[in-house]
């Protein structure tokens, strides 16, 4: 059993947790994940370590509630108890001194992008991060990601705070007033991603994408993760989750992550059903 | 009793569930031989005084004394005498390909229907653990070694249990989350149930085996770490858990799965009994299987429980050469899966919204003989057509997973990336560090992995005692 040591909430639906896994928090590096299962009927999902403390024997994960099994995590408290946690899986982000990175993270993707920000930082990479957000009290992590980078821009869709627009318009800026960039980091949602990666393929600009598709045992064994990267299929688990943004065929991906649609639903039925009006409902907007 | 009257005595079958019954639950589908049908069936045996059934059971049991005991009606010592040399007969029992192996050879064979060893085995380990006379075997003091086993399948367990009994301190590592290998995720319920399983792994715990799970060796810790940080060896059963696919157009459309995760999705995570349990499957209408081994008849008899309309099996070459067990497939047919043989997919078609729609295929002839002796089925130009399916599951293989084997580049692999061992020992070509099982065969059988564990064991308690490598 893994022990919830400390719980925040970071935003509106998003929570951060701390969890005892000290053999986790010693190996890990920038860019893996984790699986975990909440309880014996609990699904297994992924999410990224965002941070670790190897002393305290912690790891970090935030999440944001989007179905059934997030919202029951996001019910938690710190001192409960989780079933499984299994990792550090997935590949380590190739961390070396790229001159200059522009990291993008949407949304609950700058929990993403906050671990290879900080790792890239360390390297003397000149970081250039940019955050985006649909409104001002969905952004996260912004002091953090403050802190690891070396110029911070901040979009919003509606304009409540930062640029008025979306990431890759401060992208488009960058690169428009001639800005040197090496490489490009994006994460967030699928379609983001993509919207990034048609902007710096056009300027030929080299870009990882740290993809988020279904996935079962993490190990590669079920193959549940696929994804065509150059016309190839790859297991994200292990071959990932970082990809060369502009050979990763994203609209499969997004077609293969609403597999389950209608289960979904279903499921957060059940989930609404059988507990009554949940806390994340009366949760402060 | 002289052997002719025993050879006039039938196969007594085995009751089952009515198939009309068992294709909308998962329960056990063969209920079990009963004392008076188990002691019947004993009663054929003709205890040869040169038993070749022995020689065809890969672990050697002593089939013949076994079945005496189960004649006189002294069940327990059966199964006693059964796990002197196989520590799973309840699992054995139920999935070993005995009309291949021990009941292949049995001598009565030539003339009338083998003996049942298996359903006899079956029925003494399960009377032996239903009546609670499962004793705890006396464990050695500590020797002050201690051994990593990374892979709960049946090639880990047997060496945890073998090493154990020598008095090593064993600890398995086991990356999914239940200890079992494909006893726990991919054979499914119907054909294994799952208390069988957790109750061997229970003893095993028991007799002072530790286990690990959601331990990912080669991410949370790699060989050489497990070896520096105090284990005196390493036997790695790490399966063949990595899925092909056929490399044909469409396979990514939503509906398409990989046998290991259709399977996996229900044995490991009951997503039959969603939403209770909250891992989805996609149940889909009609449903296309490709393959012709075990693993297609668990897919498509799994699949058929979800009550499609239809489930078909679409397999290359013709029904003489599918390399699943006869029982499964008269399983199968029984419960209404229907078989396209000598038939390929070409592509898979989808609709707008990526999801499956069709299989579009071609018929088969065969040809002259190939490599494995089987004829090559060859495409029959012009005969294309197409079989509507919302889920189609493949089952053509599985390849060694190749996480243990990057992280320790001294190990010698074959062309295929399965590990290279000494046949005798089990050694690898790395010090300290053991092999057996699919990692080593490729897909094989239980019982030959638990063989496998079982020499590796041998040597690994030799190379503990001796330290000779
Ligand atoms: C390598 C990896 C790292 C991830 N890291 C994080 C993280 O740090 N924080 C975090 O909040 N989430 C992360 N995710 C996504 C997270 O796993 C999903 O949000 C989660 O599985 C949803 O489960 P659920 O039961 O709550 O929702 P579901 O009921 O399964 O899904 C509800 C909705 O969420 C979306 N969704 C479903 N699965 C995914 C998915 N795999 N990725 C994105 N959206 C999905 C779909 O729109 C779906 O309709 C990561 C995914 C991967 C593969
Ligand atoms: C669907 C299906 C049906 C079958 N039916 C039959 C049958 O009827 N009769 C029969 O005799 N055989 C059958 N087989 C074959 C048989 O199950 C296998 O030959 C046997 O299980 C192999 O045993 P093993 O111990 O080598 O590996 P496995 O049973 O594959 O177990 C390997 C274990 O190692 C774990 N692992 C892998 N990598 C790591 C790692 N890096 N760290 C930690 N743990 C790891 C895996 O999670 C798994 O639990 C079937 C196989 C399948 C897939
Ligand atoms: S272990 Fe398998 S081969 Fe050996 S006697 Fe039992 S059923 Fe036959
Ligand atoms: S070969 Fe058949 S008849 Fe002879 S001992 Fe074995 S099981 Fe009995
Ligand atoms: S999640 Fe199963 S192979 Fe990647």
């Amino acid at each position: 059993m893994f022990e919830i040591v400390e719980k925040r909430e970071l935003a509106h639906r998003v929570c951060l947790f701390r969890i005892r896994a000290p053999l986790i928090a010693r190996k890990r590096r920038a860019g893996q994940f984790i699986i975990l299962r909440i309880n014996e009927h609990g699904e297994r999902i992924p999410l990224t370590i965002a941070d670790s403390d190897s002393e305290e024997g912690t790891i970090t994960i935030i999440v944001q509630e989007v179905g059934k099994t997030t919202s029951v995590l996001c019910s938690l408290k710190a001192g409960d108890r989780l079933l499984d946690v299994v990792g550090p899986l997935g590949k380590p982000t190739h961390i070396e001194n790229y001159g200059t990175a522009v990291c993008v993270g949407g949304g609950i993707g700058c929990a993403v992008t906050y671990p290879i920000a900080k790792a890239l930082k360390e390297t003397g990479t000149h970081v250039i991060s940019i955050m985006g957000a649909r409104t001002k009290n969905l952004l996260i992590l912004e002091e953090e990601m403050r802190s690891v980078s070396d110029e911070l821009f901040i979009a919003t869709d509606d304009g409540s705070y930062g640029h008025h627009g979306f990431v890759t318009a401060v992208l488009e800026e960058l690169i428009g007033e001639g800005r040197k960039i090496d490489v490009v980091i994006a994460v967030g949602p699928v379609p983001m991603m993509k919207a990034v990666s048609s902007v710096t393929r056009t300027n030929g600009i080299y870009t990882m994408a740290s993809l988020n598709p279904i996935m079962v045992d993490g190990t590669g064994m079920c193959g549940a993760c696929r994804v065509t990267v150059d016309g190839q299929t790859k297991f994200v688990c292990v071959d990932g989750p970082e990809f060369d943004a502009h050979q990763v065929d994203f609209d499969e991906l997004i077609r293969r992550n609403r597999t389950y649609l209608k289960e979904e639903r279903i499921a957060m039925e059940e989930l609404t059903y059988h507990e009554g009006p949940r806390c994340y409902e009366k949760k402060g907007v | 009793m002289d052997p002719k009257e025993r050879m006039k005595i039938p196969r007594q079958p085995m009751p089952e569930q009515d198939p009309k019954e068992r294709v909308s639950n998962f329960y056990e589908v063969p209920h079990g031989y009963t004392p008076e049908l188990a002691m019947e069936e004993a009663k054929r045996c003709i205890q040869c005084k040169k038993p070749l059934c022995v020689a065809g059971c890969p672990v050697n049991i002593d089939i013949p004394w076994f079945i005496r005991l189960v004649a006189e009606g002294k069940f327990v010592e059966a199964a006693r005498k059964i796990k002197e040399t196989n520590g799973l007969p309840a699992v054995c029992g139920r999935v070993c390909p005995q009309e291949d192996q021990c009941e292949k050879v049995c001598v009565i064979a030539k003339k009338v229907e083998p003996v049942a060893i298996g359903r006899l085995e079956r029925f003494v380990a399960d009377y032996e653990r239903e009546h609670d006379e499962v004793t705890i075997p006396d464990i050695p003091p500590w020797t002050g070694k201690k051994v990593a086993i990374i892979g709960s399948g049946p090639a880990g367990l047997t060496v945890a249990g073998d090493l154990v009994k020598k008095g090593h301190r064993v600890t398995i590592f086991e990356a999914l989350h239940k200890p079992g290998g494909v006893l726990v995720y991919g054979i499914p319920e119907f054909r294994l149930p799952k208390k069988i399983v957790e109750a061997e792994v229970d003893y095993l715990r028991r007799m002072g085996v530790e286990i690990e799970c959601n331990a990912v060796i080669g991410k949370l810790e790699t060989v050489d770490e497990l070896l520096s940080n105090g284990y005196d060896a390493v036997f790695i059963g790490t399966g063949a858990g990595l899925p092909y696919f056929m490399n044909i157009p469409g396979e990514n459309l939503v509906g398409v799965y990989s046998a290991n995760e259709f399977l996996t999705r229900i044995n490991l995570m009951r997503a039959y009994l969603f939403p209770e349990y909250d891992t989805p499957v996609l149940k889909g209408k009609r449903v296309v299987v490709v393959g012709g081994g075990n693993t297609a008849m668990d897919a498509a008899r799994t699949a058929i429980r979800l009550c499609p309309e239809e489930v078909k099996i679409v397999y290359r070459r013709s029904r003489e050469e599918m390399p699943a067990r006869i029982e499964e497939i008269h399983h199968g047919e029984e419960e209404g899966i229907k078989f396209e043989l000598l038939t390929n997919p070409l592509r898979f078609i989808g609709d707008e919204e990526g999801r499956l729609r069709a299989a579009e295929c071609i018929r088969m002839e065969l040809g002259e003989p190939d490599e494995s002796g089987r004829r090559r089925p060859v495409p029959m130009k012009g005969s294309e057509f197409t079989i509507d399916c919302d889920v189609a599951i493949i089952a053509i293989g599985n390849g060694p997973n190749p996480l243990i084997p990057h992280t320790t580049p001294e190990l010698k692999l074959t062309k295929w990336g399965n590990i290279v061992v000494d046949q005798e020992t089990g050694r690898t070509s790395k010090k300290g560090v053991f092999a057996g099982g699919d990692i080593v065969r490729g897909g094989s059988t239980v019982i030959l992995a638990m063989g496998d564990g079982r020499t590796a064991a041998n040597s690994i308690h030799e190379y503990l005692t001796t330290g000779k490598w």
